[in-house]
């Protein structure tokens, strides 16, 4: 079966704090999404990230170079991600939907390569 | 059998053909090829033998064959046993010539092949641009070339495009299938504006010299017909196929003899096609009696009502402002408002047209053109000569159609010289 990544994005570097009221209910509503996948056999794997300053870029080279910081130059920053098993593209843009409003944001589509 | 002949029965299989082929093989790119395959033997034929009695059933067997000769080539060339080995069930065994009297038998026309292509070209997850090519190419069976001048693009761009799409389709796994009923409501919408952007676009080109392309529009009423066939429960899939019939059958009107534009309030009526005009009364009326109004009914019944008008001045205006507010209410945006103080003008007079568009979102409407366009020819009749010219200039600024272009120059001219556009005037 086809397998899918739905990441989630933020518009800019955000600042993780479980304690407040906004991320428990958010957290409640991704945890709700998390079962209603696991239930269908469409769960394969998902994360929240740590805030994109987290990062560290590593490059290969003679020797691999390592400096601090995200690699994507943008604004947007990837909060988390799921790995999906869909039957086909309307099946995994079902989940995404349902991705982008447990998540209150924008979700990214994108199939993973295969054979 | 003329050239003539092989082109229609193109135009009217090759969308159906591809449909099935597509659902047969698996592949869009095959069944293209495929198709293109049998319809170059057709031509090389049907002069001699004749045209077969199922045209389109004698072209989805023979580029059916000649897929499978072709992958059974390819298997033992490149090993791909797995692509040849799916299609190769005993009672699909193909012959080089199918047998004309076994076609019935051995083709399996499902008329649903031709919406599943439809829904795929019009995926939601594709950009319109990608849809319309799409569209046109596999449904339409137009070739690049074709496409690219309808749209005054290059044929690269058209090519890329259409590569493009294919493969976000092939890598995202997206179904040969039609959407469940409940994903209908989100579906169709996107199927209908594609075709209302074909049809939109040979309509009033946005650029290149002609007025009307007629083949794009052709092209859309085609797809049009085949859709609200295909769907007949769907009022929206109707109302398109009304709204385009209607509107089309306002072309021979719609230029003068030399090519320039004809408002509909000057256009001779008696040009208008009546064959046309009577299609689409029946189809609006029966969109009526389902009483399950929306967006593009609702513009067919507009249109419907222009087309009951013997001249201008006879249009039910009162009738067309009513329309407006229903349409005003079902799609709140501003090109439905801009519209709606257009026959508000006619209505109430030109001082209340104007009144109902200053009551519009100034700043959000002052890139589009139809509101500058519109509010320059209120004013000029009202006699504000000034903020007339003020205004068309600012609809010239976003006019890229030269036909339009010189439509518009014309009514500044005449503002210039005496205040008010010709056939204007306080009604």
């Amino acid at each position: 079966m086809p397998q899918y990544l739905i990441s989630v994005w933020h518009d800019e570097e955000y600042e993780v704090d479980f304690s407040s009221l906004e991320a428990q209910r958010l957290g409640q509503q991704v945890g709700a999404l998390n079962e209603k996948m696991e239930g269908a056999g469409a769960w394969v794997f998902g994360a929240g990230l740590q805030p994109a300053s987290s990062a560290t870029v590593l490059r290969p080279g003679p020797t691999v170079s390592m400096t601090d910081g995200p690699y994507a130059e943008t604004k947007e920053q990837m909060g988390g991600f799921w790995v999906i098993e869909a039957a086909d593209l309307d099946a995994a843009l079902d989940w995404a939907r349902q991705a982008a409003t447990a998540c209150e944001g924008a979700v990214e589509l994108r199939p993973m390569q295969s054979d | 059998m003329t050239d003539d002949d092989l082109a229609t029965i193109y135009r009217r299989e090759v969308g159906r053909c591809t449909a099935t082929l597509i659902r047969v093989l698996g592949d869009v790119d095959l069944a293209e090829d495929a198709v293109a395959d049998a319809f170059a033997i057709a031509a090389d034929r049907w002069p001699a033998t004749g045209v077969p009695p199922n045209p389109g059933g004698w072209i989805t067997t023979t580029a059916r064959n000649r897929a499978i000769d072709r992958l059974r080539r390819e298997a033992k060339r490149d090993d791909r046993h797995l692509a040849a080995h799916r299609l190769l069930e005993p009672d699909m065994d193909p012959e080089p010539t199918p047998h004309l009297d076994d076609l019935d038998d051995l083709v399996d026309v499902v008329p649903d092949d031709q919406l599943r292509l439809l829904f795929l070209c019009c995926h939601p997850a594709l950009g319109a641009d990608a849809q319309v090519a799409l569209t046109l190419r596999l449904l339409g069976g137009l070739e690049v070339p074709e496409i690219a001048r309808a749209f005054v693009v290059p044929e690269a761009t058209i090519a890329q495009r259409l590569v493009r799409a294919k493969r976000k389709l092939r890598d995202n796994h997206a179904p040969y299938a039609l959407p469940r009923p409940a994903q209908l409501p989100d579906r169709l919408p996107v199927v209908l504006a594609a075709i209302a952007l074909i049809f939109t676009e040979g309509h009033t080109a946005s650029a290149g010299d002609e007025l009307v392309r007629v083949d794009l529009s052709r092209e859309a009423i085609r797809l049009s017909r085949a859709l609200a066939e295909l769907l007949p429960d769907e009022p929206e899939a109707v109302g398109l196929l009304a709204l385009l019939l209607l509107t089309d059958a306002r072309r021979p009107a719609r230029l003068a003899a030399d090519g320039s534009m004809v408002r509909l309030a000057d256009q001779d009526r008696s040009r208008w096609d009546r064959t046309l005009i009577a299609e689409g009364h029946d189809l609006v009326r029966a969109c009526l009696r389902r009483d399950q109004p929306g967006p593009l009914q609702v513009q067919a019944a507009i249109a419907a009502v222009h087309a009951d008008a013997e001249t201008a001045v006879d249009t039910d205006w009162s009738q067309v402002v009513a329309l407006y507010d229903q349409l005003h209410a079902l799609q709140p945006n501003e090109v439905v408002a801009v519209n709606r103080a257009v026959a508000v003008a006619e209505l109430r007079g030109v001082e209340a047209g104007l009144a109902a568009l200053d009551r519009l979102d100034v700043v959000r409407l002052a890139p589009f053109q139809p509101f500058h366009a519109t509010r320059a020819d209120l004013l000029a009749r009202a006699g504000h000569g000034a903020s007339a010219v003020a205004a068309y200039d600012r609809a010239l600024a976003l006019t890229t159609n030269p036909v339009e272009r010189r439509f518009l120059d014309e009514q500044r001219e005449r503002v210039l010289a005496d205040g008010r556009p010709e056939g204007g005037g306080p009604r």
